[in-house]
Formats: structure tokens, C-alpha cells, sequence
């Protein structure tokens, strides 16, 4: 197989991977990194260079779409973004210092969890809480559109949502994703902000927590341009056809087959790095 | 001010600036499409080699090495080029945004973005002071 064929096939894998992710909502960066490790035999730092690379043109691509809705508070994004940005630099530098075998394990294992957090329903809108002295002091409570018309909603559990982003920004910086659904768990669960807002937020989170280590990883040589190439062309092509098609799709059924395959693939990344075979 | 006003100014900055960053997505990648089509054109006939990491050579993994090697016309550079300007977009939208809030007086705001593009360029220069 030649490069031009190598990169067709690959173009065309990212295609389809941006495309799924857009329709689940999970994303088309998380199955990257296993689908050129383990099908193309990619070194996984390779891998995590071009997959890091996807994730920057999908959130940003999308970013337009979601802030015209009206759901995005700005305000927490860029809050919580000093902790994502600070544990992806923190992430992408233990990358280089960690065997490739560990990262596929580690990254098999927040596959699983993915997968796990996507089969979940969405959850009902949560409780509010009341305003809190810290949001309010932050200036993190807002206002979202909802079906009854303008709603305010108060944030809560700034501390625990803050570390959970922090936790999110090194496992982003570590294995090259948005990781988006631990973002939402974070805003949803910890802060009790809206679903919507949470998501949205996410997605705007997810371009500049990646720029955070796409700077360190280009540095040490991990992003190669002709692998990145068909990746990012293919994701970002794939990601706005699914946009496209996502309201008139019946996306549950799609969901559980998606995070089947996610589940094998995590499995495979996890065996691959017990083995040594990468 | 009231709460429903500024959350008004913020949506209407963030759409402008959420343009401009799909503007910015769309240009990196006709960028790395022009590259990707020079880079295929001359060795797409040769064999990939992505088993073994060897890592880039300097030109491609510096901001002044990548802008200084795109004169040179090689695919890879074009290509490498085009990934530093996506890379550039969510910087951009955060350079924004601390002008957006100088703009409403939001001095906590001013500070707490301008924290997070420190963090940004600080990775942008490699990771060293």
C-alpha cells in the first residue's frame, strides 16, 4: 500500500468516525487514535498528534451552530477552561514521559467509560439548587431558552466541577480527545447546570482545551502532516454531514451500535498495550 | 447592568467571534487540502511510514520553522502550515473574548481569560518559559 492509498483509506475511515461521532454526540476524535493504531498499525503518538488535530476543527467547526442557540454561557466556559487548559499542558507533558503500552491501556480504559456515558440517557433538566455564593461571586449563574421560554438557572459545586475539568484537560492532553463526556458529567452531575448548556459549553470548551497541548505535541514531533492531513479533512468533512442529517435521524439505536464498537475498540487498545503489540 | 442585557452582549459578541472561527476552519483546511494535493502529487507512490515514531524534523515542529519552510513550497510544510492555523482559531477566540470583556468592564473576566491564553501561548512556545 503506497501513500496515496494509505491516505485515501484513512481520509475515508475519518470520514466515517467524524460523521458517527457527529450523529452520537460522542465525537469522531475518541475512535481515531484505536482505528489507526489498530487497523492502519500507526504508532499510537502518531495517532494521538492527528487525532488531537480533528478534535480542534470539529469543536471549532460546530462552535457557530451552538452559540446561535442561545445555550453556551460563556462565562463558565472560559472559567473552567484555566483548569482544562492547565491539565491538558500537564497531560501532553506525561505523555512523552509514559510508554506507548500504558497510554493505549489508560486510553482503552476512558474509551470504555465513553462509551458507558453514551449509551446513558440524557438526563432530566437537574434540580436548582438555589443560587450559590461562589457562583455568584463568578458571575456563572445565566439564563437558557427552554420550551416555557427564558429560564434562569443557578451553578453550584464550582470546586468539584473545577477538578473534574482538570481531570478532563490532562486525560485530553494525555490521549489526544475532547474528552467531551466527562466535561458534561462534570457541568451536569457536579455543577447541576442544564443538559443543553452543559453540552454546548462542552463543545466550546473542547477546541481550546486541545490547542492547550496541540502546541506541545506539534513541538515534539508527534504531528505529522501527512498523516494529520486526511484526518483532519476527513473528521471535520464527516462531522458537518452528520450535523446535517442529525435532526432527521433517529439517533438511539445509532448510539448503542456506536458504543458497541467503541467497546470493542477499547478492549483491543487495552489488550494491544497489555501484549506490548503496538 | 442587568443579567438578561449582558448575557445578550456576550451572545452577540460570541456569534461574530464563532464565525469568524468557522472562517478560520475552513481556511486552515483549503491549506492543508492544497498542501495534502502537492504532498500526494509528488510521493504519493512511496511507502508510508508511520509504524515507527521517529518524530518530525525541526521545520516542522516549530511556529517560526513551519512559517520560514512554507517559501520552500513543499507539501508537508503547506500542510503543516495549515495545521497551525487551526491550531491558532481557539487561541484567536480567546484573544477575543478579553477584548469582549474589557469591552463590558468585566475586570474578574479580563483576568481570568487572559489567564487561560497564557496558558495557551506558554504551549504554543513548546512547553518552556
Amino acid at each position: 500500500m503506497n501513500i496515496f492509498e494509505h491516505t485515501l483509506l484513512i481520509g475515508l475511515g475519518s470520514l466515517g468516525a467524524g460523521f458517527l461521532g457527529a450523529l452520537t454526540g460522542l465525537g469522531g476524535g475518541i475512535v481515531i487514535t484505536p482505528l489507526l493504531t489498530i487497523l492502519f498499525g500507526v504508532d499510537i503518538r502518531y495517532a494521538i498528534g492527528a487525532s488531537l488535530v480533528s478534535v480542534i476543527a470539529t469543536s471549532s467547526g460546530a462552535a457557530a451552530a451552538y452559540v446561535k442557540e442561545g445555550f453556551t454561557n460563556i462565562r463558565i466556559g472560559m472559567f473552567l477552561e484555566i483548569a482544562t487548559t492547565a491539565g491538558a499542558v500537564v497531560g501532553a507533558s506525561v505523555a512523552s514521559r509514559l510508554p506507548a503500552s500504558t497510554i493505549s491501556v489508560i486510553f482503552g480504559i476512558v474509551l470504555l467509560f465513553s462509551a458507558y456515558a453514551s449509551t446513558r440517557p440524557a438526563p432530566k433538566t437537574s434540580s436548582d439548587g438555589g443560587a450559590n455564593r461562589l457562583a455568584g461571586r463568578l458571575k456563572l449563574d445565566s439564563t437558557y431558552p427552554t420550551l416555557q421560554g427564558i429560564q434562569r438557572y443557578h451553578v453550584r459545586g464550582v470546586p468539584a466541577g473545577f477538578s473534574l475539568m482538570f481531570v478532563a484537560g490532562t486525560l485530553s492532553g494525555l490521549l489526544g480527545i475532547g474528552s467531551g463526556a466527562l466535561k458534561v458529567i462534570a457541568m451536569d452531575q457536579a455543577m447541576r447546570i442544564p443538559f443543553k448548556v452543559s453540552t454546548t459549553t462542552s463543545n466550546f470548551m473542547i477546541g481550546v482545551t486541545a490547542a492547550a497541548s496541540a502546541g506541545i505535541y506539534l513541538q515534539r514531533g508527534y504531528i505529522d502532516p501527512g498523516l494529520a492531513m486526511p484526518v483532519m479533512l476527513g473528521v471535520a468533512l464527516g462531522a458537518l454531514l452528520g450535523a446535517r442529517v442529525l435532526a432527521r435521524t433517529r439517533t438511539a439505536l445509532l448510539r448503542v451500535v456506536f458504543g458497541i464498537v467503541v467497546a470493542v475498540l477499547a478492549f483491543e487498545m487495552i489488550y494491544h498495550g497489555i501484549t506490548g503489540r503496538l | 447592568m442587568s443579567q438578561s442585557s449582558a448575557a445578550w452582549t456576550d451572545q452577540r459578541v460570541e456569534i461574530i467571534v464563532a464565525s469568524l472561527l468557522r472562517a478560520g476552519v475552513l481556511l486552515a483546511a483549503a491549506v492543508v487540502a492544497l498542501g495534502g494535493i502537492i504532498f500526494l502529487v509528488r510521493h504519493g507512490r512511496a511507502m508510508p511510514q508511520y509504524a515507527k515514531f521517529v518524530g518530525e524534523p525541526f521545520e516542522l515542529r516549530t511556529v517560526s520553522g513551519i512559517i520560514r519552510g512554507t517559501a520552500s513550497f513543499h507539501g508537508r510544510n503547506i500542510i503543516q502550515l495549515g495545521l497551525l492555523l487551526l491550531i491558532a482559531t481557539p487561541v484567536a477566540r480567546v484573544a477575543f473574548s478579553v477584548i469582549a470583556f474589557a469591552l463590558e468592564r468585566d475586570r474578574l473576566y479580563v483576568v481570568i481569560t487572559l489567564i487561560v491564553l497564557a496558558v495557551l501561548l506558554f504551549s504554543l512556545a513548546g512547553g518552556h518559559v
